[in-house]
């Protein structure tokens, strides 16, 4: 009785897993079938003659839809936002977490209150900045704008707030002063919450697809996202080569959600339970 | 409520001990990059938004004449040129929200329900229903576009039927909820899962002693627990589905007409396509109030419901 419990029990959640995972594979199955094959109906489940002819036509040099410049973008963009997103929430969160000042309480509260902002609201008045800027097609106004936002700030304070004061009072009875205290004892003890943080700004950026499609003008200036727009554009009913590019898209973060897991889940039920 | 019980808690380690008062200048310095960035790209906008909008303001044009409040009285003048488009797609905005809504709150749950206990594989399939979510909605938009593809997707060979998921309504609206739901239920499993195993476990055998049935357990003992949670949980998804834009931009692409081309959508065509700012700015403090007055109003029910 246990053991046929058992039974149905993973039968849901394997059936539940194909779901969820059919549309994935599904998706790197058609990018190595034949244009013709990937539309045939009804359709082959594996391809009949497995080809890399699609990633072959994405990363043609000198082609209309440059993939792998897209690619190099969206490594610079998401790794450069995810690191300036390090620098200013670590260094803002920490005085929110552990000093008193004057204006502390109404910046925090005013911080707090974007997050319940959509941003695309400042979409418009943003654009007219980075065009003021000269940031308007290149990958500065991907990696800076998006750096504004309070959830890093917020999300850092919390887990300041949770360290034990007592190394920190030992630095300062040994004279190190309010940067060396940040420095060498907040910073440190904060590896995990700095790596959940890096790892969810990376992913939000390079995910990003509103902002880059406005923004952006010139092929070689496009990241994946966009340039999965114009792909599907480009090459209507090559669905091979859609789906390649869709792939090449992908892989990266599902190769960091695999190795990293723990902490983006753990990076997002926490900001379920503290915000 | 868990953020004014957070303010509370913040004021209160404040006052016990460890923070220094500081009088330097110290804590600003430290605040300063964050500031600069959230000045420029948060608090300006937000105000010159709001000056853009009481503008004609055509980014192609040299003039931008002041215009005062004509930009937000052409929303609500049906005789106007933005009237008609406007208010479609904030109602194809309010479709997409009051369907997705109820199912993005529900059927993470029961996931999260499923995940609640120990068994093997448990990290796995947590992961697994998790991993669409990762993916940007621009891999999940050109991947469902071609899955649900009336002619050749795989939906309709498997299904065996014609269906025009991406064409026609109201099946544009299946695709566009469905699609959601399957790429976003992990973030709201993962948080409620979060809020289940916050439960104290005596409340939940406390509650058997009591012998009320699996469906009391629920109504008394989980949904009670998973309030904390739930606030942020349901203001959240509903910013989120108000928001929608890339689901429609590359499933539906609008189809079969307009229908399905949500206000971000028609917004940013407005401002950011035709270049007419003005408008596009007033649009969209229009349903940022809307959105506000929504928050405002799912604080005010949870906090009813508190006392």
């Amino acid at each position: 009785m246990r053991r046929a419990k058992g039974i149905a029990w993973y039968t849901v959640l394997i059936g539940l897993s194909l779901i969820f995972l059919a549309p994935l594979v599904w998706m790197l199955l058609t990018s190595v079938k034949t244009p013709g094959e990937a539309t045939r109906v009804p359709p082959t489940l594996l391809p009949l003659e497995p080809t890399t002819g699609a990633y072959g036509t994405l990363f043609q040099a000198g082609s209309q839809t440059p993939v792998l410049r897209w690619f190099l973008n969206s490594m610079l963009a998401a790794g450069g936002q995810a690191l300036l997103v390090l620098i200013v929430a670590s260094t803002a969160a920490y005085p929110l977490a552990r000093m008193r000042f004057r204006g502390r309480n109404l910046f925090f509260g005013m911080i707090v209150a974007t997050l319940f902002v959509p941003i695309f609201t400042l979409i418009i008045p943003n654009f007219l900045i980075i065009d003021r800027l000269g940031w308007l097609d290149t990958l500065w106004a991907l990696i800076v704008p998006g750096a504004a936002s309070a959830f890093g700030v917020f999300f850092l304070r919390q887990f300041f707030e949770s360290l034990p004061r007592e190394l920190e009072e030992a630095a300062v009875l040994e004279g190190a002063n309010s940067w060396q205290v940040f420095t060498r004892v907040i910073l440190p003890l904060s590896k995990p919450a700095l790596a959940t943080l890096g790892l969810i700004s990376f992913l939000t950026n390079w995910n990003d697809f509103i902002w880059p499609i406005y923004v952006l003008f010139s092929p070689e200036s496009f990241t994946l996202p966009p340039g999965l727009g114009i792909l599907q554009g480009a090459y209507t009913i090559n669905y091979p080569v859609v789906m390649a590019g869709a792939a090449v898209a992908s892989i990266p973060a599902l190769l960091l959600f695999v190795v990293a897991q723990r902490y983006i889940i753990e990076g997002v039920s926490r900001s379920g339970l503290k915000g | 409520m868990t953020l004014l019980q957070e303010r509370a808690r913040t004021a209160e380690t404040g006052q016990r001990r460890g923070i220094r008062r500081n009088g330097s200048l110290t804590p600003y310095l430290f605040l300063l990059p964050y500031s600069l960035l959230f000045g420029t790209f948060m608090l300006v906008p937000a105000v010159y938004g709001l000056w853009i909008s009481l503008h004609d303001w055509d980014y192609l044009l040299p003039g931008k004449p002041f215009v005062g409040l004509d930009n937000y009285r052409a929303l609500f003048d049906p005789g106007s040129a933005v009237y008609e488009y406007f208010w479609q797609s904030m109602s194809a905005t309010g479709v997409f929200t009051v369907a997705s809504v109820p199912l993005l709150l529900t059927v993470p749950l029961a996931v999260a329900l499923l995940l609640n206990r120990s068994f093997p594989g448990r990290t796995f399939f947590r992961a697994v229903y998790f991993a669409p979510y990762v993916l940007g909605v621009a891999v999940i938009g050109v991947l469902w576009r071609f899955v649900l593809d009336p002619n050749l997707g795989a939906v309709n060979a498997l299904l065996g039927t014609n269906t025009p998921w991406t064409t026609d309504l109201p099946w544009a609206w299946v695709s566009l909820v469905g699609v959601t739901v399957w790429w976003t239920l992990g973030f709201n499993a993962v948080i409620y899962l979060a809020g289940l195993q916050d439960i104290p476990r005596e409340l939940y055998e406390a509650a058997r002693i009591d012998g009320g049935g699996r469906w009391a357990e629920f109504r008394h003992v989980t949904l009670p627990g998973l309030r904390p949670v739930l606030l942020f949980v349901v203001i959240n998804t509903v910013l989120q589905a108000a928001n929608m834009f890339g689901q429609s931009y590359l499933i539906t692409q609008g189809a079969p007409g307009v229908e399905t081309r949500t206000a971000i959508m028609y917004i940013a065509q407005t401002g950011l396509r035709d270049f007419k700012m003005g408008s596009a700015a007033a649009m969209s403090y229009l349903l940022t109030l809307a959105l506000l007055a929504v928050s405002l109003i799912i604080f005010r029910v949870f906090r009813s419901r508190e006392d």
